[in-house]
């Protein structure tokens, strides 16, 4: 009895030590604070997929009355700003220069081709960002279309195609990428707050040779761990619920599922990113080796891999199989599956279960490594 | 040789010896940009190479068929059940075993003999909305091909107006050829900014930056000491990466090398300006790590790398003109794919210019101020 009352003043003493440190470290409550709000502006106002307005260049060959009207189509297009220009080397000078995105080419013979009823005419994007290529490729179907419903030509068959795609996006009606960003945006956040810093948290101790001070106290490295892991969690979680309130109040993001497991996946996510960043710091040693090898393991697979912005499964195989080595896979899979689909069984249980053994094995494998021993 | 050009070998070799003696730190600083530029060169593409969907075809017809047979025909679309119920579809689109369910009614062939629009419904996993729009408009292609020819065998006329696209310096918008030279800029300022905060901030808390000053050596001797061995590193670490871009991913390199080391030169020496920066702020190597990493973040993101620039508001726009990776990204991949030269590219040398010259030369003030 007395003996566990010693172990509980000892953890406490060390926690309320942490716990200083990091609040009396101006880097530690920038991390544990202005980063979730920073990361929650930038992914709220300052990433967006959609491309709002393409600047092209117009060449127009033809010059006659059907192709100025075509003209006419994506000039009052939201979606275009265009710029005539008299030859494709303009345009060419134009794209290469940056003061377009792209060129449209109406060909000579417009006209005469459409009254055949085979119309062609040319876009061309610039590859250079294939992505936003693509986007204008399909922005640029809508004047098109437009036009032809309003000049039918000869033989012409209505707009739509025999076949009519009718879709629905579940989980996300509205087609929001705030969706999938406040749930990614919350693993982001505690890896960060879970791994990085805690990666130079043992390491300093050893590199100040601190550590070499509390071995001569009666602290077990049991002991000495929980202190460790106790304000950290603290600071994770405030950061966790800074992302909660943000998509609650500021993008409006619903929450399909239950709280308490987004809570419970949170926590348990916390803990894995914890003892990533403690075992990277208990094995190195070095402020500067844990920090880069944390940058490493942890930010850069949550960003990259753990299908937050890319889609896994177009990853080719021994790429995915990486991605089951990564804790923020399942984080990713449980939040955005929580907050968007609902409390699905066959896709939570497996994903937590997976990441508490994670977790569990990482904080295990940190308590064997940390001896009281010199090196 | 002048003696204080002897003083920066001096410190330039000293700088190389800390950094590459120990086998673990060389590792650490060579290894990463390798790996990453390999992993994410085949992860960080928004094209989908498999779409796994479901079918729930209620025609049975010769022409819905015909639609699946394209669908699967496509090598992207795999289909991982024919399904009997609309009830069905819930489970396999929740448990993420399918993005795509596609619905076709029973009526879906008499309507397209009568030449009525006939629909196909879509429901695809919104989850990761970016994912779902990119699959449902691979769908759009195969359908749209699937009507071409349905006109074309059943004598209906064509649309009035083929559209022709073409694209210029990636024919075949593959995104790698976007992201990897976009990587040349991203992994070296990462890793250089970070390198040159940490080595001054380890020097003070271990104490030997004291040591330093009490050498011959002048605060402006000092730092560029520190600022030459980091971006010969970096240096280092863009040409592995340009090397693996060419021979491993083999996306051909049209510009010319001088341009291109020109402008990575200048961006180098924004990063370790920056880091110089970080560094005469942060106390501890943890602040210098931290505030390092908070500098970078928003650099990152915000460069184009992943979203287009000119999509963000004005406002971020305008902060954004001070990010030296924005230039590199775009004066990297000008260059490497459009062969873009000097007048050209000078909306990118002026601003790195700049931002290289004021941040050094800030870093030196703040040194000097510190010191005295």
């Amino acid at each position: 009895m007395n003996g566990w009352a010693a172990k509980l003043r000892r953890i406490r003493a060390l926690t309320v030590k942490e716990t200083r440190q990091i609040l009396r470290d101006p880097s530690s409550i920038a991390i544990g604070v202005v980063f979730p709000l920073m990361m929650i502006l930038l992914f709220g106002y300052g990433l967006s997929l959609d491309v709002t307005r393409v600047s092209v260049a117009v060449i127009d060959e033809d010059a006659s009355s059907d192709s100025s009207s075509l003209i006419g189509a994506f000039q009052l297009s939201p979606y275009f700003r265009v710029t005539l220009v008299h030859s494709m080397a303009e345009a060419n000078a134009l794209v290469r220069s940056r003061k377009v995105d792209g060129a449209l080419l109406i060909p000579s013979d417009f006209t005469r081709r459409w009254h055949l009823g085979e119309g062609e005419i040319q876009v061309l994007v610039d590859g250079t960002d294939p992505n936003q290529a693509r986007i204008m490729q399909g922005y640029a179907q809508g004047p098109i279309a437009q036009w032809g419903a309003t000049h039918a030509g000869p033989g012409a068959s209505p707009a739509a195609g025999p076949v009519v795609i009718v879709d629905r996006l579940w989980f996300n009606e509205s087609n929001d990428s705030h969706y999938f960003l406040v749930p990614g945006l919350i693993v982001l956040v505690m890896t960060i707050i879970g791994a990085f810093l805690t990666a130079m948290v043992i390491a300093r101790e050893w590199e100040r040779g601190t550590l070499e001070a509390l071995f001569v106290t009666p602290m077990r490295a049991g002991e000495f761990l929980l202190s460790k892991l106790i304000p950290y969690f603290g600071l994770g979680m405030i950061g966790f619920l800074l992302c909660l309130a943000a998509g609650e109040f500021l993008f409006h993001v619903p929450l399909r599922g239950s709280l308490l497991l987004l809570f419970l996946a949170s926590m348990v996510y916390l803990l894995v990113a914890l003892g990533v960043g403690l075992l990277v710091s208990t094995l190195v040693k070095s402020q500067f080796l844990a920090s880069q090898l944390a940058m490493t393991l942890t930010f850069l697979p949550a960003m990259m891999l753990s299908g937050f912005l890319y889609d896994l499964r177009s990853m080719p195989v021994f790429i995915q199989g990486i991605t089951y080595a990564l804790p923020a896979r399942y984080a990713v899979t449980l939040m955005q599956t929580i907050y968007l689909a609902g409390d699905v069984p066959g896709v939570i249980w497996p994903n937590l279960a997976i990441l508490a053994a994670m977790g569990a094995a990482l904080l295990a494998w940190t308590r064997i490594a940390t001896r009281k021993r010199l090196s | 040789m002048s003696p204080s050009l002897l003083r920066i070998l001096a410190l330039v070799r000293k700088e190389f010896l800390a950094v590459l003696k120990d086998p673990r730190s060389r590792f650490i600083i060579f290894l990463p940009p390798i790996l990453q530029c390999l992993i994410f060169g085949y992860a960080a593409s928004f094209d989908l190479n498999s779409v796994a969907y479901v079918v729930l075809d209620q025609d049975h017809s010769t022409a819905s068929a015909d639609l699946l047979s394209r669908l699967d025909g496509s090598g992207i679309f795999k289909r991982q059940a024919d399904l009997a119920r609309v009830g069905d579809i819930a489970a396999w689109i929740d448990s993420s075993r399918a993005i795509l369910a596609i619905r076709i009614d029973q009526d879906f062939e008499r309507r397209l003999l009568v030449g009525e629009a006939a629909g196909v419904q879509v429901i695809a996993d919104g989850r990761n909305s970016n994912t779902a729009g990119t699959a449902l408009g691979y769908f759009g292609i195969v359908v749209d091909d699937f009507n071409t020819s349905w006109r074309a065998t059943h004598n209906q006329a064509a649309p009035p107006i083929r559209i022709v696209s073409r694209s210029w310096y990636n024919p075949n918008l593959d995104s790698r050829w976007n992201m990897i030279p976009s990587l040349v800029g991203t992994l070296t300022m990462m890793g250089t900014l970070m390198l040159t905060a940490l080595s001054v901030a380890r020097e003070r808390e271990q104490g030997t930056f004291d040591q330093l000053l009490v050498t011959p050596f002048r605060p402006s001797e000092i730092m560029v000491g520190k600022a030459v061995p980091n971006m010969i590193i970096g240096l280092t670490q863009a040409t592995t990466i340009l090397l693996i871009a060419q021979f491993w991913f083999k996306i051909p390199f049209v510009g010319s090398f001088v341009v291109l080391y020109a402008g990575l030169g200048l961006f180098l020496m924004a990063a370790v300006g920056l880091g110089l920066f970080v560094s005469s702020i942060a106390k501890t190597m943890q602040q210098a790590m931290l505030y390092a990493f908070l500098l970078v973040m928003p650099f990152a993101l915000l460069s184009g790398l992943t979203t287009p620039i000119s999509s963000m508001p004005e406002f971020l726009q305008s902060v954004m003109v001070i990010n030296p990776l924005r230039y590199a990204l775009d004066l990297t991949k000008r260059v490497y794919l459009e062969d873009a030269g000097f007048a050209q590219l000078i909306s990118d040398f002026l601003p790195l210019t700049i931002i290289g010259l004021v941040t050094l030369s800030g870093a030196a003030w703040l040194f000097s101020r510190r010191l005295t």
